[in-house]
């Protein structure tokens, strides 16, 4: 089982002290984050991805790239990648690229951004934005399994003989995973695919989700990529912790009643029990995550939302230790002495992936060819694919 | 005989309420006149006061309380609905307006509603027709044709008992029609749906759409505009 915390990014006044960081100051402490998770741990760091502020993540790849750098075992991951405003060629490139140099420590989640105004801001409609996920995502599977793509969609020009560089790592596409809460023709696009599914799980009441999950589990199975328990699921979720319950509270009410996603709402109180937020010692944070896997059966990625409302990097840090050295280790064995042994216990690694597709034999390499100037009249511009090029005539 | 299910949804908030009396005229009239055709009804009361702590959640995070999850159970399950707001300011109270746009879109299709105000003025007298029936129109609710509305000096005189008994009479009528099952049977589809709206009813996929074609790797590009797309009819 995968633990992990997630970023949305936002740089927040500290309610507290009235301080508001600077984007270089946020940008530094989100490293600091990263880095620190590795250290008491933990197993994913996940950023998110907008385009306005107070955010600062536009470009997780280069942000991750670096932490990848910083970091020796952390899965780097996002939470989501844009997949309706960003070109399905850029992501390509720019995630396998973050795959080579992560050694394939990396995976991606996809989402569609809810936010309208963003939409025109790269041309597109956040109107279409379902089949604009939809398709895109269907273009960025093949541009990372075919070396020459023709393509021809609704929302993109066409592409002739494209080839999106560079080729996978190991020729072995990342893991991906499309996140969504509330509609089916997302999870059934990651059963048809046999990728991930992640439910951010930040509201409840949690029936819709629920059953999603169990909507993709059956298509999953369907679609011949294993049972439902063998499906892939990942969950998000919010802790705050302290040494007891009371201290929990008093230090995080601030930061709740000014969050901006449910601030100046409801109570911290019916927060934390209508939904999966839980404040307060590491055992009841402990009890409350273990009543996720009641819900919504056995899963693989466990993602905390930590970093938000403007808690300072202190506090962040602080809890980063609480929850490496008193909950995960805890959550970590009671979740592993109760999992089905059909279901697998952690998303697959770049190494699994590796396996599934080459056994023992040696991952392909791939090498390109001299520099043709298209890739139109020919098969694969690469020496190890069998080329359909005519052989011209020399003079 | 039918066993009808009315729900009364009173935004009154003091106790006793003029508006929840209204609201209970109203019911009660329902009641009897049901009865007395053969129906019996359940009736089930949605105090909105009682769900004034849970409504910031519910308008800032969608985020329904257990009160407000029961509010709408019931209302999924109903067969008809009173609704009545107290005026404050020339518009229905803003307890009552935001419940109703809390709820889905589809909660209420073709149910009969029975919309009733009350004002400490006569000059409020138009906010059911003008303001209510609108909202009603939206949620594509099923308002009977006889509001009622009900200021001071309206307690003290016969024809607010008229138009009373008036609106009760055609609620029943429309109940009886079976008009809202109809189109939950029949016409249903029509209308617009989102996943696990209808209260959390309407959880059909329909794994046949265009869009689910697309969400497996189909194209939503009609073949027959493409000469070399091998779907193309020939």
């Amino acid at each position: 089982m995968q633990f992990g915390i997630m970023s949305v990014s936002d740089i927040t006044r500290d309610p507290v002290s009235g301080y508001t960081p600077s984007e270089a100051e946020r940008i530094d402490a989100i490293v600091k984050i990263a880095v620190h998770a590795e250290e008491v741990g933990l197993d994913v760091f996940a950023v998110g991805e907008h385009h306005n502020p107070p955010f600062f993540s536009s470009s997780p790849t280069t942000l991750l790239s670096h932490i990848g750098a910083l970091t020796e075992r952390l899965v780097l991951t996002t939470s989501t990648t844009l997949i309706t405003t960003n070109d399905p060629v850029r992501l390509a490139e720019e995630y396998a690229m973050l795959q080579h140099l992560t050694k394939g420590r990396m995976d991606l989640m996809l989402g569609r951004g809810n936010t309208a105004p963003v939409y025109p801001w790269f041309g597109q409609d956040i109107r279409q934005g379902l089949p604009l996920a939809l398709e895109n995502y269907n273009l960025l599977h093949r541009l990372w399994r075919e070396d020459v793509v023709d393509f021809e969609g609704q929302f993109r020009t066409a592409l002739q003989g494209f080839t999106s560089t560079p080729r996978p790592l190991d020729d072995v596409p990342p893991f991906v995973w499309h996140g969504s809460i509330r509609t089916p023709e997302i999870a059934e696009q990651a059963a048809f695919y046999g990728n991930g599914y992640f439910a951010n799980n930040i509201f409840w009441p949690k029936e819709h989700y629920k059953r999603l999950i169990r909507f993709y589990r059956q298509r999953f199975e369907h679609y011949g990529h294993g049972t439902q328990k063998q499906a892939v699921v990942g969950l998000g979720g919010q802790a705050f912790i302290a040494k007891n319950s009371q201290d929990a509270h008093d230090q995080f009410r601030p930061y709740f009643n000014e969050a901006p996603v449910y601030g100046h709402g409801p109570t911290m109180e019916d927060f934390e029990e209508m939904t999966p937020l839980s404040v307060g010692s590491p055992q009841e944070v402990i009890d409350k995550t273990l009543t996720f896997r009641e819900a919504f059966g056995d899963y693989q990625r466990q993602l905390f939302l930590i970093d938000h409302a403007g808690l300072p990097l202190k506090m962040v840090l602080e809890q980063l230790d609480l929850l490496g050295e008193h909950v995960v280790p805890v959550l970590r064995e009671e979740l592993d002495k109760v999992r089905d042994p059909e279901a697998p216990s952690n998303p697959p690694s770049h190494a699994d992936l590796v396996q599934a597709k080459y056994g023992d034999a040696e991952p392909r390499q791939p090498r390109p060819n001299a520099n043709r100037g298209d890739n139109v009249t020919g098969g694969s511009p690469y020496q190890d694919s069998e080329s359909t090029v005519g052989s011209y005539p020399t003079l | 005989m039918t066993d009808f299910r009315l729900v009364v949804v009173s935004a009154g908030v003091s106790d006793p309420s003029s508006t929840r009396l209204l609201a209970d005229r109203a019911t009660q009239r329902v009641t009897a006149l049901a009865r007395e055709r053969g129906h019996a009804v359940t009736v089930t009361t949605i105090d909105l006061r009682e769900l004034l702590q849970e409504l910031p959640a519910a308008l800032s995070s969608q985020l329904l309380g257990p009160r407000f999850t029961r509010a709408v159970d019931a209302l999924v399950a109903a067969d008809a609905v009173v609704a009545a707001a107290p005026v404050y300011k020339a518009g229905a109270s803003g307890l009552f307006t935001s419940f109703f746009q809390v709820l889905d879109n589809d909660l209420l299709i073709g149910k009969p509603v029975i919309l009733a105000a009350t004002a400490g003025t006569a000059r409020h007298a138009l906010v059911v027709d003008e303001e209510m029936r609108a909202l009603f129109a939206y949620l594509r609710a099923l308002p009977v044709p006889t509001s009622l509305f009900a200021s001071t000096e309206d307690w003290t005189d016969t024809a607010l008992g008229t138009r009373v008994d008036r609106a009760a009479r055609e609620l029943v009528l429309l109940m009886e029609s079976g008009f809202a099952r109809a189109v939950r049977d029949d016409a249903w589809g029509a209308y617009q749906h989102t996943y696990g709206s209808g209260g959390g009813t309407e959880l059909d996929i329909d794994l046949s759409s265009d869009m689910m074609r697309l969400a497996t790797g189909g194209s939503l590009r009609d073949p027959d505009d493409d000469p070399f797309d091998p779907r193309r009819a020939s």
